[in-house]
């Protein structure tokens, strides 16, 4: 079995998560010959270009489509690959890469190139995809406007979100290729369960869950067994799948939705909007607006994973 | 041309579409630019509604539901008043007007004025010219 992994736009995490299978890499590597792997082998973009169409059994796309570097080697891999499955939050649905989605390359630019503090550009350089040098012409990948999630790209097999995803899990669906165990149907989230976080958190919780008042969890001492919203910090657990093992949450800390809606669940920003909104403790206008001043950033916080992914995909361009 | 906004409004079965019902029994002239879509509560109007037509090319959303302690569900109203400032400040963060989504009570009396709320919602929206969140999808490569 040829094996590949591939980083779009990804901060590294997910390959480590690969590379976090610790000694049954062995078990791994037994059945499948890694093809392409850019952070761990030295194989050039021209020995994948020069494989036959669909020789690669199984590739794990992590990161999300950034630029036009991204984009060509998610095309060509989906090519060369039978099996694409979209590997971490950012493959999935945008990931944290995602929220750039809030600004465009022309604010991203600005900022990197002429406001960040420490920038010295007074000739106001600006990364150009192509430049003329006596050598000859160099060429760098186009950034884009948007970011978008994988299959905004190409068709993708599988999803097995997370941030990164759970290395037991990808342990469990690497056997369950490898033994030839019958796979869900194609488009299907792998590696989670079809249930949200809550019904796997231990946390204690009771049917009130109204609050005058939405908290940071800097601001709260958290008593380590009161569900996480009944104290008033936003936990994305109603939101989320499970799957992850409820990390994050029994780690003392609320869950920030790395695994993206259940199933049957468009937009996962949008259900937790509503999950948050129906908590609000006031039923006049005024009350119901004190109480979402203290919420500071819903688009950011309930979309942290998923903004590329979601209906509106994008802040509106005027 | 002149433009007219498309604007879809969301009506409780209870107590405002009954209104909207009455305004045209009573032959009342209103703008025509609404699509009405009839749900059981103002309560059952998740946010992904609003969030879906404004991508399928809305100008407006309206949501209309029972007035304040009149809910045939005794509080889906006041849920959807939660929810709806939620979603304005959500709104604005993504870059859309607030006024162009509007929560409204309307019982099953007042078709009269289910039909003024009709005419200046809709000419408010057309000064605010067209939404671009639809365009804005369709620039995404």
């Amino acid at each position: 079995m040829k094996l590949a992994v591939y980083w779009g736009a990804a901060c590294g995490g997910c390959c480590v998560s690969v590379l976090d299978v610790h000694e049954k890499l062995f078990t791994v590597v037994e059945h499948a010959d890694l093809v392409f792997w850019p952070i761990a082998l030295d194989i050039k973009y021209k020995d994948v270009e020069a494989m036959p169409d669909g020789s690669i059994d199984v590739t794990l796309f992590n990161g999300a489509v950034r630029n036009s570097e991204n984009e060509h080697i998610a095309k060509l891999l989906r090519k060369k690959t039978k099996i694409l499955v979209a590997y971490g939050s950012c493959a999935h649905l945008g990931g944290i890469p995602g929220l750039a989605n809030f600004s465009t390359k022309e604010d991203i630019f600005r900022r990197v190139y002429e406001e960040s503090e420490s920038t010295i550009n007074p000739e106001k350089v600006k990364p150009q995809p192509k430049f003329h040098v006596p050598e000859g012409e160099l060429e760098i990948p186009e950034f884009y406007n948007d970011v978008r999630a994988l299959n905004q790209v190409v068709e993708v097999d599988y999803y097995l979100p997370g941030c990164p995803p759970q290395t037991e899990r990808l342990v469990e669906v690497f056997l369950a290729i490898v033994t030839g165990a019958e796979l869900p149907p194609k488009g299907s989230v792998v590696g989670a369960l079809a249930k949200s976080q809550c019904d796997e958190c231990k946390r204690k919780r009771t049917e009130n869950k109204l609050v005058k008042e939405f908290k940071r969890p800097v601001d709260v001492i958290d008593d380590g067994e009161t569900c996480f919203l009944e104290q008033g910090i936003i936990c994305m657990g109603p939101a989320t799948r499970g799957g992850c093992g409820v990390r994050c949450i029994e780690g003392n800390a609320p869950c920030r939705g790395c695994y993206g809606p259940p199933p049957d669940v468009p937009d996962p920003g949008a259900k937790m909007l509503s999950a948050v909104a129906t908590m609000i403790d006031a039923n006049t206008p005024e009350e119901v607006e004190k109480i979402v001043a203290t919420i500071d950033d819903p688009a950011g916080t309930f979309y942290r994973f998923s903004l590329p992914g979601s209906i509106l995909r994008r802040k509106v361009i005027v | 041309m002149s433009y007219k906004p498309k604007i879809v409004a969301f009506l409780c079965n209870w107590c405002s579409y009954t209104g909207a019902d009455l305004a045209g029994t009573s032959r009342m002239k209103y703008a025509p630019n609404i699509r009405i879509i009839r749900v059981m509560c103002s309560g059952r109007v998740e946010p992904t509604f609003v969030l879906k037509s404004f991508r399928e090319g809305a100008d407006g959303v309206m949501i209309l539901g029972c007035h304040p302690g009149d809910c045939h569900y005794h509080e889906g109203n006041y849920k959807c008043l939660r929810r709806y400032h939620l979603l304005k400040k959500f709104l604005l963060q993504m870059g859309l007007e607030e006024e162009r989504l509007r929560l409204e009570w309307i019982s099953a009396s007042e078709g009269k004025q289910f039909a003024e709320l009709v005419d200046e919602f809709t000419s408010q929206i057309t000064a605010l010219g067209p939404c671009k969140v639809k365009e804005t999808v369709e620039t995404i490569l």
